[in-house]
């Protein structure tokens, strides 16, 4: 499966990424991925992942333009974002 | 409705005229404008960035003003949000509600405001004397979006 990830303000800039396009094998990983277990996966790539993604910062999850909880399943062709808490207005 | 986010600033008085010369069967315009302060947890700001999700920030705006709409009985809203670079006393936000009586466009402004600042994804980085800093989230604002969840 291949999605696509966004990643704004304090993520974007610690982890240096904006987006990234992702393939994933199409196995049962794939086929039940959450966005809690996206978190997981993509906080393997290393110690700075790991505490953006799942440290104190309560990074939120968004499909497809829409906010999501942790359990939200995603899909192939998926736009998935994870952002922190917003500050705008 | 007219939802807007854009770096240029906007005027106002000619949104809200617009708005409300709309319909002839306005009696009520309630309003509020964000600015930027220059103050901020005791430090002084002389620079604060916007930043949203294209696309994303355009669509939870929209869903904000139906569930308003859902609630109270008003006749059009408008907001216009700024992003990018903006410095102290720049505007940030205008929130306008035209409806037939006050009551009602007062709710919905202050639903839409609470709504945008806990719901919309927006992020604010500010400039201090000593440094860039990212602002979290103000628990006061989860308060006051609780308010209208029953």
């Amino acid at each position: 499966m291949k999605i696509k990830i966004f990643y704004f303000a304090r993520l974007k800039e610690t982890l240096k990424f904006s987006t990234e396009d992702l393939e994933l094998p199409d196995d049962t990983f794939a086929q039940t991925l959450t966005i809690l277990k996206l978190k997981s996966y993509l906080a393997k790539r290393s110690d700075v992942w790991q505490q953006m993604l799942l440290g104190k910062l309560k990074v939120r999850g968004a499909i497809n333009h829409e906010l999501v909880d942790d359990n939200a399943k995603i899909s192939d062709g998926d736009e998935v974002a994870f952002f922190p808490p917003v500050t705008g207005g | 409705m007219i939802v807007r986010v854009q770096t240029e600033d906007f005027d106002s008085g000619l949104e809200i005229n617009q708005l409300r010369n709309a319909r002839k069967d306005t009696g009520a315009i309630v309003s509020f404008i964000g600015q930027v302060r220059d103050l901020n947890d005791g430090d002084t700001v002389s620079q604060l960035t916007l930043e949203h999700y294209p696309g994303m920030t355009e669509k939870a705006l929209e869903s904000i003003v139906n569930q308003a709409q859902s609630r109270w009985d008003f006749f059009d809203a408008l907001i216009i949000h700024r992003v990018g670079s903006l410095k102290p006393t720049d505007q940030i936000v205008l929130v306008a509600v035209i409806g037939a009586h006050r009551g009602e466009a007062f709710k919905a402004c202050e639903f839409i405001m609470d709504f945008l600042k806990t719901e919309a994804p927006f992020w604010k980085k500010e400039v201090t004397q000593s440094g860039e800093r990212w602002l979290d989230a103000k628990h006061s604002d989860d308060v006051a979006r609780e308010r209208w969840v029953k």
